[in-house]
């Protein structure tokens, strides 16, 4: 008897499974890599993207290491929005993406943020760092996050790295930079505009731009995956974040245009 | 190799275990042995880490010892310096985080033991506290070692909670796992590979010291 039920349920959700496979194969559906620094302005896009397209988009956000690594062991994604372009280029070199998709679809910028209540000053931009009310200052991780690279070459440009070197702690990823800065943790951070322009920290603190001069471009591309079976649904999207209208939404969350 | 890593950790780890090892003899004492209604509450949190994924955890942590939160601004106030990024925090961090780990093996434990022999000291007029040392005790050594053990391991195989406030700084707050994410990351798989390996081989033998412990093979003669 019991083994009589345990196959009725393995068949029921056998059934189901396959209902349910059938189904999302007829609707059209695109599952995007995204990285973290784009989780504020991404809804909107991908709201007015589903709603021309009749398509249904699932985005997943993360660092764009993270990404690539699952990217090159098979992870089902058909669209990788990466923080830099490094990232994409090496996919298409190893043949996990499509040479041609390649596109730069905006350019990130650093903004130096702190809370409304935190009581230090950063009018002066970098150079206020090195005030003793500083006691941490929270950036990426320079080792693999592309806004912390830029964070560490912006604090060498104006000579102030050795300076401060001993206060910097390091987030896994720009958002988690943000949230060690947020909660109070760290006294300032250099985290992505993008990231400062979101509701959230937009209302909790204030942030001074540091200028795009300071450090090596952080330009962020796009790429279709190789194993993707949604290639032509793919290439809509990314036709669609060329559109003048997105280039304009991404640029009031923080980004600029690609170059 | 990052050795500085390794040796941090053990450093965490052991220190860990010493405090979890202080706290969970009374506390599982007390849970044990206490007849109060409420112990099961009591138990309850004391469990907690066991089934709240770190992240939940570290994000509390992480609100705790900001300066939004009084018990962080205090901190912040008197020592010059938040806890979060700090050795001390990840102490805190641990001992929470390997409680269930300390407290579960040494309960358990002390429940085994047979009452009336705890009854008959107490009849001979032994103290509490001389009951627990002369009687309790030696006969849950072996709950007290697996605790110790499954602590120091457990604190080892940090990750999420040590992600969310240590800030990642070496010799300080990056231990093994959070060497391993770094390199792996980086996409510097060989590097990853090799400290993976050393944890790996590491958990292999805690695992084998305590489940060879629980075999007993140097016991004469079974006592039932």
């Amino acid at each position: 008897m019991r083994r009589f039920v345990l196959l009725v349920a393995v068949v029921a959700i056998a059934a189901a499974e396959s209902r349910f496979t059938r189904v999302s194969a007829q609707t059209r559906t695109l599952t995007v890599a995204a990285a973290s620094d784009l989780q504020a302005a991404m809804p909107e896009v991908v709201k007015g993207f589903e709603r021309e397209a009749k398509a249904t988009v699932t985005v997943s956000f993360g660092s764009s290491g993270n990404f690539f690594a699952q990217i090159q062991n098979g992870a089902p994604y058909d669209v990788f929005l990466s923080a830099d372009i490094d990232y994409p280029r090496r996919l298409v070199a190893s043949g996990h993406a499509d040479t041609s998709s390649l596109y730069q679809y905006a350019t990130g910028r650093i903004v130096l943020w702190t809370r409304k209540d935190s009581g230090v000053d950063i009018s002066g931009g970098l150079r206020s760092l090195t005030g003793a009310q500083v006691m941490r200052i929270a950036i990426a991780n320079p080792k693999y996050a592309p806004y912390g690279r830029a964070a560490e070459a912006a604090l060498r440009y104006e000579k102030i790295y050795d300076a401060v070197h001993g206060k910097l702690v390091l987030g896994e990823n720009i958002s988690q930079t943000a949230q060690l800065v947020d909660s109070g943790n760290a006294t300032v951070g250099i985290i992505a505009l993008s990231v400062a322009a979101g509701p959230t920290l937009r209302a909790h603190g204030t942030f001074v731009e540091i200028p795009a001069a300071t450090h090596p471009p952080i330009d962020q591309a796009a790429v279709i995956i190789s194993a993707s079976a949604r290639k032509p649904l793919a290439r809509e999207f990314l036709a669609y974040l060329k559109r003048p209208q997105v280039s304009e939404h991404l640029h009031k969350f923080g980004f600029a245009a690609g170059r | 190799m990052d050795w500085q890593a390794i040796a941090l950790t053990a450093r965490l780890a052991a220190l860990v275990a010493v405090i979890l090892l202080v706290i969970s003899l009374p506390l599982a004492h007390w849970l044990t042995f206490s007849r109060r209604r409420w112990t099961f509450l009591v138990e309850s949190i004391v469990s907690l880490p066991l089934v709240l994924p770190p992240t939940v955890l570290g994000f509390y942590l992480l609100m705790a010892m900001g300066t939004r939160s009084p018990l962080g601004r205090w901190w912040t106030e008197s020592t010059g310096h938040p806890l979060a990024f700090t050795f001390e925090g990840l102490v805190i961090a641990s001992v929470l985080y390997s409680l269930p780990f300390a407290v579960q093996p040494v309960a358990a434990a002390f429940a085994q033991i047979d009452p009336s022999l705890r009854e008959a000291s107490a009849t001979l007029g032994a103290s509490g506290f001389r009951t627990f040392a002369r009687v309790t005790l030696p006969l849950s050594i072996e709950g007290v070692i697996a605790g110790l053990v499954l602590s120091f391991a457990h604190t080892v195989g940090e990750f999420g909670v040590v992600l969310m406030v240590g800030g990642n700084l070496p010799g300080i707050t990056r231990t093994v796992s959070i060497s391993i994410y770094d390199h792996v990351q980086a996409l510097e798989y060989q590097q990853a590979n090799q400290t993976a390996l050393v944890l790996l081989a590491f958990s292999m033998l805690v695992l084998m010291a305590v489940y060879g412990l629980r075999r007993r093979p140097w016991a004469a003669a079974p006592i039932a």
